[in-house]
């Protein structure tokens, strides 16, 4: 059991302007694009949850929060 | 659904922010929210300052005590604010060209003075807003719309500046470095004196159509390749340093006096 199991990445479309920062900085290359060109979770069960994509996220869009 | 800490430190109503898609400036003003959390400090005891410009913006979506100012003068606002409030933690968001063309002097004797002012500067190479004027920090030879066949200026460097005219802390990041960046201004907002954190952000929209520097993703990547610590710099050989830039905490000075500690030295002794 890992300190993040609990957790998940939560991503807030609307406040996503797809300029693909989160995506290319993945280190496990889980995220990806939906059909309007905003960042969509691709592989949620290889996702290590290293939070680097909400650190580098400009627009606070994708994040680590508590799983509901 | 939101981010804890934007919830808690941002202003929800004035959210999304202005700023262009891969603009590195929202990367910095996530870092100082969490900064400000990790240090666990009041928000109402926080007073963030700015002056003119696209990080300027930057105070009106932070939940705290903040001033929007004037072009330039962000650092002689903060210094009024420090004085007759001594008990605040005052943090001035500038740009590159705000912090060391338009309000040079301001930086430079804020920092002589050692005032107890953390100044954050968003370094994106250009003046965004007003259409990608050439800044004080673009590199030589780059492209602006000032400078349609190059820039003959030699850039600034904005944290060796201001711990050559006397800051006590400065230090230098990039939105790619986002964890240690985070660190040096907790660092910097602890510190007793006047702190500089630089931090180089993207600016993809003019300096990086301008000089073909393509995605902003690219312009993070090349951040990444490029910036190594000084601490690691040291022990590396000459050829391995060429085009590299220097990042890292440049000096950190303790037992100086701080200038609002000084002015109230003086007021005491005239009482008696």
């Amino acid at each position: 059991m890992g300190a993040r199991d609990n957790q998940e990445i939560k991503i807030k479309k609307e406040w996503c302007k797809g300029c693909g920062i989160c995506v290319t900085f993945c280190p496990k290359q889980v995220l990806g694009y939906d059909d309007e060109g905003k960042v969509a979770m691709l592989d949620s069960e290889n996702c290590i949850k290293c939070g680097q994509c909400e650190m580098r996220c400009p627009d606070f869009a994708i994040f680590l929060g508590g799983k509901e | 659904m939101n981010n804890p800490i934007v919830e808690k430190y941002f202003r929800m109503d004035n959210l999304p922010h202005i700023w262009c898609p891969g603009c590195g400036n929202g990367i910095i003003m996530l870092a100082l929210a969490k900064a400000i959390d990790s240090l666990g400090l009041d928000k109402d005891k926080v007073c963030v300052v700015s002056g003119i410009g696209c990080s300027s913006r930057a105070p009106g979506y932070l939940d705290f005590n903040t001033l929007h100012t004037t072009h330039g003068r962000a650092l002689a606002f903060a210094t009024g604010v420090k004085l007759a409030n001594p008990e605040l933690e005052v943090i001035v968001i500038s740009g590159d060209g705000d912090a060391s063309a338009i309000g040079g002097n301001h930086l430079i004797h804020a920092a002589r003075r050692n005032i107890g002012i953390t100044t954050i500067v968003f370094n994106n190479n250009i003046y965004g807003m007003t259409g990608g004027q050439y800044s004080p920090t673009t590199p030589n030879g780059d492209l602006g719309t000032t400078a349609p066949h190059g820039n003959i200026d030699r850039p600034f460097d904005i944290a060796q500046l201001a711990a050559a005219a006397g800051a006590t802390y400065a230090a230098r990041s990039t939105v790619y470095h986002a964890n240690q960046m985070e660190k040096m201004i907790e660092t910097a907002i602890a510190h007793k004196g006047f702190s500089m954190v630089e931090v180089i952000s993207t600016c993809p929209t003019y300096y990086g159509r301008k000089n073909k520097k393509g995605s902003a993703a690219n312009m993070i990547a090349f951040l990444k390749d490029s910036f190594i610590d000084v601490k690691v710099a040291e022990k590396l050989p000459e050829e391995k340093k060429a085009g590299k830039f220097l990042m890292g905490e440049f000096k950190k000075e303790e037992g100086v006096v701080e200038y609002t500690v000084a002015y109230e030295s003086i007021i005491e002794r005239l009482k008696k």
